[in-house]
């Protein structure tokens, strides 16, 4: 009776949403990252679902063509900026510190303001569709002049302030992970103990720390062009419209590395834990990963061959060049899995789906690489395959491996295998029915960025079978949240290790609590909690 | 003396499984002062697509001299108008920027000799110091801001083709760092003075001076690039 009586106020204040306003709790944070990520990747899926529609037939159907340009310029810049990117900020936020078995990020208040950005700039750049002249509507690149003052209105400015705050976010995301990897690592985790995920949120981290602030430039550089009367990118004055390519793509193309580095830490996270094998080649997919970073900073040029006003021997070299180290990783994978005790949960299929298809955006890529096939392939539906199979079906499918891998973790509920597998077979399905036709579509000539086309161009039976295939993408949304739900209130309680995995973030309890971990095992190799459960370790 | 010995033994005994997330090994460069060398480095990419902008733009400027383009630089019109050698412009206002450069540069080892002084446990000197950078500062800024109106005054805009645009861009990003520099001064000022920091503990005094270098070094490659190349 006494007990009842006693005054719960200061945990109740505390409680609840204040306590995730007020946060600096990496895991709190980067849980925060994932749910804002998933609500600009469903307003991306809808403008997607927009833009698709009104291209399943010829003629103009549904929207305007000045709507229809605001729908692929913000699809993309939701998708790209506020959905890929920070989800797998999100991902680094909650497992990095886990796994080097620290308490949490080295700069908790910076962390909580690099994640307080992000809705921020995605607010300001989605309020364009609020602005006279609507959002944003040049393409995601916002090239001048068509982003030039002349043509488009207060949406692109918006879309200009957005986009730096979410640079700024990133760019303070980068020093804090790049200061936790290096100060905050427990006893016996050296660096090259460190789980794959680590080392690519490293190498990742650096690519935005060198080249975000480019962007920067740019985007300042536009603005002004815009607002304060001055002449970078405009040549009756002396300036330059194609230097503003020039810097955009020496953020964009590292970016695009940015997107596909911590996915393929995800991945290679995975193969080992289901595969009941180590990663193969663990020090080569490190060195691999460092030179895909490496590589990436002299590559950006190759956006744009058409330019004419770029040295197309040394970038297509240095493109054909990152294929190399990216086919030392999918050996790698290909190689873990060899021989092992494969079992299919849902993250190794995701994992499995992620190798397919990422291994035909590699090779769609490669064509690309070629001066001459580009000359033919650019800006054509063929690019936009490509950008999808690396995007969509490398880091989006890597992003579903990661929430089915670590659900159980942040939430101590696992998510549901069946619906979890009904999720990857339509997911599967309608992504190759959307993409694969667009290699033919830009084969055929079919120019991106185009609201409609003539019925007798031939495109309408593939644009259709795209169309289908992105309302079957929109459908395995539908189980997955389902899962989501019903999880959270009625999933199979998870233990601290339920996938019996090899790093440190399965040695604490699920959830972990605030400060992470108890007791840390001996660190003795990359796998400690594997080392752990078999006692190849020194009690003590 | 006994009971602290005994408290700090039972603390740590307490903690000895915290201690193995110590955040602060021993030795190695501080947390904080590692932070801003890599958001310094974030900032030299910043201010290197400005730079390479600007390089480019140059580069690529011509005018039609004899019915001929013709690269030249400056613009024929500006020609002269930033030379930082006459202290006195043609309509009788007072050119300010070299010693507007001196003395910035001179607030980089004021700012210097007050962290030597805060390692040294030096108080006096690590604040006076401190001070006197934050005044010299305060005083290029007001000295930019002089020589902004006497540029436009001249007919230096923004607009005047990329001449106007790259000039105005680039000290203007460089005038908003130096602000957000004094402004950083005047924290660790504040707290120097309610005694906060010391030989053991300086980071935050470290991490400013590193910026407020930082800043000093990319003045004096906007000056050379943009006043005497």
């Amino acid at each position: 009776m006494a007990t009842t009586t006693l005054n719960p106020a200061a945990p109740a204040v505390r409680g609840g949403l204040y306590e995730w306003l007020t946060t600096t709790d990496h895991k709190k944070i980067g849980i925060m990252y994932l749910i804002n990520s998933i609500i600009f990747f469903l307003a991306g899926g809808i403008l997607a679902l927009v833009v698709r529609l009104e291209l399943a037939v010829p003629g103009l159907q549904f929207v305007d063509e000045s709507f229809y340009n605001q729908a692929f310029t913000m699809h993309a810049s939701f998708m790209l900026f506020l959905f890929v990117i920070p989800i797998l900020a999100g991902f680094g936020n909650y497992v990095v510190p886990l796994q080097i078995g620290a308490p949490d990020m080295a700069f908790p208040r910076i962390n909580a303001l690099s994640f307080w950005l992000l809705p921020l700039g995605g607010a300001l750049m989605a309020s364009g569709f609020l602005a006279s002249g609507g959002a944003a509507a040049s393409g995601w690149t916002e090239y001048p002049p068509l982003s030039g003052g002349q043509y488009s209105g207060t949406g692109t400015d918006l879309w200009i302030m957005g986009l730096t705050l979410i640079g700024t976010s990133s760019i303070l995301g980068s020093i804090n992970f790049l200061v936790t990897i290096f100060k905050m690592r427990a006893p016996g985790m050296t660096l090259f103990r460190m789980p794959i995920l680590v080392w690519t949120v490293l190498v990742t981290s650096v690519l935005v720390l060198m080249a975000t602030p480019v962007l920067t430039s740019a985007l300042v550089m536009l603005f002004i062009d815009r607002n304060y009367g001055g002449h970078f990118f405009d040549p009756a004055n002396g300036g330059n419209a194609v230097l503003y390519q020039n810097v955009f793509w020496f953020y964009s193309h590292p970016a695009v590395y940015i997107m596909i580095l911590p996915a393929m830490g995800i991945i290679s996270e995975i193969l080992p834990v289901f595969s009941r094998k180590p990663l193969f080649g663990y020090k080569a997919f490190i060195f691999a990963t460092v030179a895909i970073g490496a590589l990436g900073f002299s590559v950006w040029a190759h956006h744009m061959f058409t330019t004419g006003a770029v040295f197309l021997p040394f970038f297509s070299l240095m493109t054909f060049l990152i294929a190399v180290p990216t086919g030392v990783k999918m050996f790698n994978w290909i190689a873990t899995m060899w021989r092992g005790k494969l079992t299919f949960e849902t993250p190794m299929l995701y994992a499995i789906g992620f190798l397919t298809l990422f291994l035909l955006g590699g090779i769609n890529g490669a064509f690309s690489a070629a001066v001459p096939v580009d000359f033919a392939l650019h800006d054509t539906y063929f690019v936009v395959a490509h950008i999808h199979y690396v995007l969509f079906g490398g880091s989006v499918f890597a992003i579903f491996a990661g929430i089915y891998y670590w659900f159980p973790k942040m939430t101590g509920r696992m998510l549901g295998e069946g619906l979890g597998k009904i999720q990857f077979v339509l997911m599967f399905i309608g992504f190759n029915l959307t993409f694969f036709p667009m290699h033919q579509l830009g084969l055929a000539g079919m120019p991106r960025r185009i609201a409609d086309y003539a019925a007798n161009a031939g495109w309408s039976e593939l644009n259709l079978a795209a169309t289908i295939g992105g309302f079957v993408i929109a459908f395995a949304m539908l189980p997955f949240f389902w899962n989501v739900l019903v999880s959270l209130r009625n999933g199979k309680i998870a233990s601290s290790d339920p996938w019996e995995a090899n790093t440190l973030e399965w040695a604490t309890t699920s959830p972990p609590p605030a400060y992470n971990f108890d007791h840390l095992p001996e660190i003795r190799s990359e796998r400690p909690v594997f080392d752990a459960r078999y006692g190849r370790t020194v009690a003590h | 003396m006994t009971a602290d010995a005994t408290a700090l033994t039972t603390h740590s005994d307490a903690h000895a499984e915290a201690h193995a997330f110590d955040t602060h090994p021993a030795g190695g460069i501080g947390t904080p002062v590692l932070g801003m060398l890599l958001f310094i480095a974030s900032e030299v990419m910043f201010f290197a697509g400005l730079f390479a902008a600007y390089f480019s733009i140059r580069a690529g400027y011509t005018e039609i001299v004899g019915g001929v383009p013709t690269h030249v630089w400056p613009p024929t019109a500006y020609e002269g108008l930033l030379n930082p050698f006459k202290l006195v412009t043609p309509d009788g206002q007072l050119n300010l920027i070299l010693p507007a450069t001196i003395i910035l540069v001179l607030s980089s080892v004021t700012c210097q000799l007050g962290v030597w002084g805060i390692m040294k446990d030096d108080r006096r000197k690590f604040l006076r110091n401190f001070a006197v950078t934050l005044v010299l500062g305060v005083v290029f800024l007001l000295l930019q801001l002089y020589d902004y109106s006497v540029l436009i005054n001249e007919g230096l805009t923004m607009g005047s083709t990329t001449f106007g645009t790259t000039y105005y861009t680039m000290t203007g990003f460089h005038f908003a760092h130096v602000f957000g520099g004094v402004l950083m001064l005047g924290v660790v000022l504040y707290r120097g003075m309610a005694g906060q920091f010391s030989a053991k503990h300086n980071d935050m005094v470290e991490a400013t001076s590193l910026y407020w270098h930082f800043v000093d070094v990319v003045w004096i490659l906007l000056f050379s690039t943009l006043y005497l190349l």
